[in-house]
């Protein structure tokens, strides 16, 4: 394994090969790629272990709390994702393991909140949109579906405001 | 579920998450820098990877190759899309990733990237825990557009909304290169990876990263 950190793909051809992938997906599965889904049915399973009963009986939960949880489509592509990105990493020398502060302007305590509380806000709201980026945002979009537009749009302007509040951190 | 399936979600998950690390996404600094517009990847790979994906599915729906013509689209909750983007806007900016780049910023090492995937899943669970309430039950259920795409609603060509669409890409690439240059650049793997803003430029202006990441590229080869 080689130290040299190789450089990044130009984001034309990140493009246009994850535009591939999308679409491969699309062909083998029927449905696009997504993310947020799989965090659902880990819930679901945690749930299952620690308080089966509350999430048995659950509006949201019970729904899903069918089966094993790897059964699932989308956890097996998510678990695919790490498998991929480790293995991206690692060939281009750019695994480091680290908490990733930026260019360090916070510490490593409130830096992890910000990610935990930043994860909370995106389980959330995930499950309010149905999907995330992946899901609703590249793939129904790449439907040329409604609400991958309109959650482009929503997602790009909250984003840029609230980045304004987040100067001192990155 | 059967192996076969189980081979196409490993497998196109694998893809995915290959990629977006080779595109600099489980750094969330480069994927922060796309909000404050100094980095313009993002919007780059992303608009790019939608026009390709939808001209190729455009093509394959021709003829129903692959039964194209039935690849599923949700329908579309107006409230439930707004408000969970709104959401995971913020989380973004907030925690630097999205659910999918954040197990890419973990595959690539970053604990932060664990964290926000252990927030996810306590975000599930406060989402399952005001399910039943009206305000939940009126946005996931309320405000359903009568169309599911965007040509059908508006009654357009499919081409012409990807049209549209590269109208936007070229758009957004001359304004992102503009802005871009105004800026320090955009964060290269070397800045990602050693965790430093982009462009250390002298009094020439010039970028020592960049020329010193050039130099080591020429001497590797």
């Amino acid at each position: 394994m080689s130290c040299q950190v190789r450089p990044l793909w130009p984001p034309f051809i990140a493009g246009i090969v994850l535009g591939l992938v999308v679409l491969l997906t699309f062909v083998l599965v029927g449905n696009g790629m997504g993310s947020s889904g799989a965090f659902a049915r880990v819930a679901t399973e945690i749930g299952l272990q620690v308080a089966p009963e509350a999430t048995r009986e659950n509006a949201y939960l019970g729904g899903m709390a069918q089966g094993n949880p790897l059964a699932a489509w989308i956890v097996v592509a998510a678990i695919g994702t790490l498998i991929g990105a480790i293995l991206a990493s690692v060939s281009s020398g750019r695994f480091r393991v680290k908490v990733d502060r930026g260019s360090g302007r916070i510490g490593v305590a409130p830096r992890l909140l910000l990610a935990l509380g930043g994860g909370l806000l995106a389980g959330f709201g995930s499950r309010l949109a149905a999907g995330c980026t992946s899901g609703v945002g590249l793939s129904n979009t790449a439907m040329l579906g409604v609400a991958g537009f309109v959650f482009l749009v929503v997602f790009f302007v909250v984003g840029i405001l609230i980045s304004l509040l987040m100067r001192r951190v990155w | 579920m059967d192996y076969g399936i189980a081979g196409t979600a490993l497998a196109t998950g694998l893809l995915f998450g290959f990629v977006l690390e080779q595109a600099g996404f489980g750094s969330p600094c480069k994927l922060t820098a796309q909000f404050r517009l100094t980095d313009w990847s993002v919007f780059k790979v992303m608009f790019t990877a939608i026009i390709v994906a939808a001209i190729g599915i455009l093509l394959l729906q021709l003829n129903n190759t692959f039964g194209a013509q039935g690849f599923f689209v949700a329908e579309t909750y107006l409230w439930g899309t707004v408000l969970g983007a709104v959401l995971i806007g913020a989380g973004f900016a907030i925690g630097g990733y999205c659910p999918g780049t954040s197990v890419v910023g973990f595959g690539s090492g970053r604990i932060d990237g664990l964290i926000f995937m252990l927030g996810m899943v306590i975000g599930v669970w406060a989402f399952a825990g005001v399910y039943d309430s009206d305000f939940i039950q009126a946005a996931v259920n309320g405000m359903q557009v009568s169309a599911r795409t965007v040509p059908e609603l508006l009654g357009v060509s499919p081409w012409l909304v990807v049209v549209a669409m590269l109208l936007v890409l070229a758009g957004g690439f001359f304004a992102g290169r503009a802005l871009e240059q105004r800026s320090q650049g955009v964060y290269s793997a070397e800045d990602i990876t050693e965790g430093r803003d982009p462009g250390n430029h002298d009094e020439l202006g010039r970028d020592l990263g960049r020329e010193a990441s050039a130099a080591r590229r020429t001497d590797d080869d």
